[in-house]
């Protein structure tokens, strides 16, 4: 395969609050090729999030990346981490929204509503290339038509409060990639749309993907999209990757007991109608509340006393692209991960 | 569905329509059409989902049966534990309370359906405080009893709702909806607001009330992997109508209308050797103050014909137990999802 175009590593991100210290992301590593989609897929407070908001150095105070690296191989084949980056410099501001295009949850929220979606189209258009206000406003159009937006020429001129979910979705996009990024990151792209949209915005991803060779990463909940979209997946809770690995790997042999726990108790279409569902014993520790050693322990069928409760589980290479971090496959030591 | 005994619930040619007002004199220019001549019944014990994208009708549908809004049109008509059945919609307010007391809610976030200076004992005693029964201590004893049935600690009692995760917080809105008996539980989206792990949780323990208490919910959900779990029957909506409705392995496995045919198949399957492919339908869902002629969904249909462009196709029966609004139900060979 080729070299990765950003590789993360030991990537840990704190909130620092009056009530102590919350460690979002605890560790956590990938790699991200050019033309795959990764998945970063867990439950609420697993980080996956901040993961995100981390590579774009985006993360809001009182939350501060601590550790580890954010490596972003760039178009000339030089190397830069981003994580030694000032995050308001000039050069973290080229990178984001230039190099590393990305997507949020919310579109309504995301997009100004008092500017029309052309001029903040044009405005991010401008920010990274040198043209014109005629050729940004037809590169705006442009970007419209390869979103999808029906009759662009007059969307152009409309407000986003004047769109859809589903269209201010496809603005979000086009968005992203007025700088013709590298990269795309998604968090939760889909979420707030209804199935049939979902199906379009998915499409429509996989489509520019393919188009661009673009590399993405896919942060979402839901492992439907996770099966349907990725091509490796990071499976994350409470900010650790628990397990990577490739999809197939993932749905049809998972080696961590979460991943498999989180598999099982998924409602799914192919079910039996009014069968029961497998469940995970407990909820989601309070982020304050975190449990010593491994952070599943508490909820883990396979929990082992003494173990699991005391140290922390390296990441085992299980073959040569899945990992997991678990004691079933990891012998405990006396280093904490 | 057999009706050896009259239904717990039965709605009939149900309308709902808001008025659009517009200029200085507010005068009416049109409608929402948000429930359009919706019909369907409940019997005891059964689940039927309503299933459909925003603006389908199907939360207003829920309202109208709690009375709260009003409908426009059609009757309600529900089986109170007395044996009597009542129209809901044309009772007056002072009659509607006791009928109340027999259909209760639980609601979707339940984060904002837990008033959070209340302690979980308040909470859950509320409906009996409000209809007058029992004194304190018959209350508490009934919340404690209520609190194993959700399975949750008595000890919780007197904390308040801060202190629990989502799923313990939905679990405190079930009891609270079990304080007073009720024969019908309309659910809006229970599960959606939840995490993957908890949602198993909760879906088991309405399964399992509904076994033991002998429960009939109306279930208003868009995950339909969830409404799978769930479901007896299901009925799709579209734009304020039913569509389709069957019992749910039928219609997840034989959909007779496009619409269901879509939707289905806009479903992401959590395997990742079925990754096939999708139905996209084109464009969005058509707006209620403004409904296509016709079938409101030819715009957006693969298989509309002329027909469909001019006659609105009533609900009517496809053989194999689908109740199907579609002019080419007989003659479509549709795709479900055990077939993928």
């Amino acid at each position: 395969m080729a070299d990765p175009i950003l590789s993360v590593r030991g990537l840990e991100t704190f909130f620092h609050g009056d009530e102590g210290i919350v460690r979002a992301v605890d560790g956590a590593s990938f790699d991200l090729f050019p033309g795959r989609t990764l998945g970063i897929v867990g439950e609420s407070g697993c980080g996956k999030s901040v993961t995100a908001r981390s590579i774009l150095r985006i993360v809001e105070r009182p939350g501060r990346v601590e550790n580890g690296s954010v490596l972003l191989r760039r178009a000339d084949g030089s190397t830069v981490d981003l994580v030694k980056l000032d995050a308001s410099s000039r050069e973290m501001r080229e990178v984001r929204g230039g190099e590393i295009g990305y997507v949020f949850q919310e579109p309504m929220s995301s997009l100004s509503a008092y500017h029309t979606i052309g001029n903040q189209l044009m405005e991010a258009i401008r920010l990274h290339r040198t043209v014109t206000k005629a050729e940004a406003r037809d590169r705006a159009i442009e970007l419209l038509r390869m979103v999808g937006i029906p009759r662009p020429e007059q969307r152009v001129d409309s407000y986003s409060f004047e769109l859809s979910g589903g269209l201010r979705q496809r603005v979000m996009i086009a968005l992203s990639l007025a700088a013709e990024p590298r990269i795309l990151i998604a968090d939760e792209p889909t979420t707030a749309l209804d199935v049939t949209t979902q199906a379009q915005i998915l499409e429509l991803i996989r489509r520019i993907q393919e188009e661009r060779n673009l590399a993405v990463v896919l942060i979402t909940h839901d492992m439907g999209v996770i099966a349907e979209m990725a091509d490796a997946v990071a499976v994350m809770y409470l900010g650790k990757v628990v397990e990577t690995g490739p999809v197939d790997a993932i749905f049809h042999a998972p080696k961590h007991p979460y991943t498999q726990s989180l598999l099982r108790s998924i409602p799914s279409v192919l079910a039996q109608p009014l069968s029961r569902l497998a469940t995970i014993t407990g909820s989601i520790p309070h982020p304050f509340a975190r449990p010593a050693g491994c952070p599943f322990h508490p909820r883990c069928p396979s929990f082992m006393p003494g173990t699991c409760d005391t140290g922390a589980p390296g990441l085992t290479r299980l073959a040569p692209d899945h990992e997991a971090r678990c004691f079933l496959y990891d012998q405990p030591r006396e280093t904490s991960a | 569905m057999s009706t050896a005994s009259p239904p717990v619930l039965s709605v009939e040619r149900l309308r709902k329509y808001f008025p659009i007002r517009r200029g200085v004199l507010r005068r009416v220019v049109g409608h929402v059409k948000a429930v359009d001549d919706v019909t369907f019944s409940i019997a005891r014990g059964e689940t039927l989902s309503l299933v459909g994208e925003s603006g389908c009708g199907k939360t207003t549908t829920s309202r109208c049966i709690l009375r709260a809004v009003q409908p426009t049109e059609g009757s309600i008509r529900f089986l109170t534990g007395d044996g009597r059945q009542v129209d809901v919609a044309g009772l007056p307010r002072a009659e509607l309370r006791p009928v109340r007391r027999q259909m209760q809610m639980i609601f979707q976030d339940p984060y904002s359906s837990l008033n959070p200076r209340m302690t979980i004992s308040d909470i859950i005693a509320e409906p009996l405080l409000v209809n007058g029964i029992g004194d304190l201590d018959a209350r508490r004893r009934r919340v404690a009893e209520l609190l194993d049935v959700v399975q949750l600690p008595r000890a919780y009692m007197n904390r308040f709702p801060h202190a629990f995760s989502g799923g313990q917080r939905q679990r405190i809105g079930i009891a609270r909806a079990l304080a007073l008996n009720p024969a019908l539980i309309v659910a809006d989206e229970p599960v959606s607001a939840l995490d993957v792990s908890v949602q198993a949780q909760i879906i088991n323990l309405m399964l399992e009330l509904q076994e033991r208490l002998g429960l009939s919910y109306l279930f208003v959900a868009h995950d339909l992997s969830v409404v799978k779990h769930v479901s007896h029957r299901v009925a799709v909506m579209y734009v304020g109508r039913i569509v389709e409705i069957a019992d749910t392995a039928t219609i997840f496995a034989r959909p007779r209308h496009p619409y269901t045919e879509a939707l289905l198949s806009a479903v992401p399957v959590p395997d990742p050797r079925k990754r096939a492919k999708r139905i996209v339908l084109e464009g969005e869902v058509a707006d209620p103050s403004n409904v296509p002629a016709g079938c409101a969904f030819h715009p957006r249909c693969a298989y509309a014909t002329e027909r469909c462009r001019q006659e609105k196709p009533e609900l009517r029966d496809a053989g194999g137990g689908n109740l199907v609004a579609c002019h080419r139900a007989a003659e479509l060979e549709l795709r479900g999802v055990a077939a993928q």
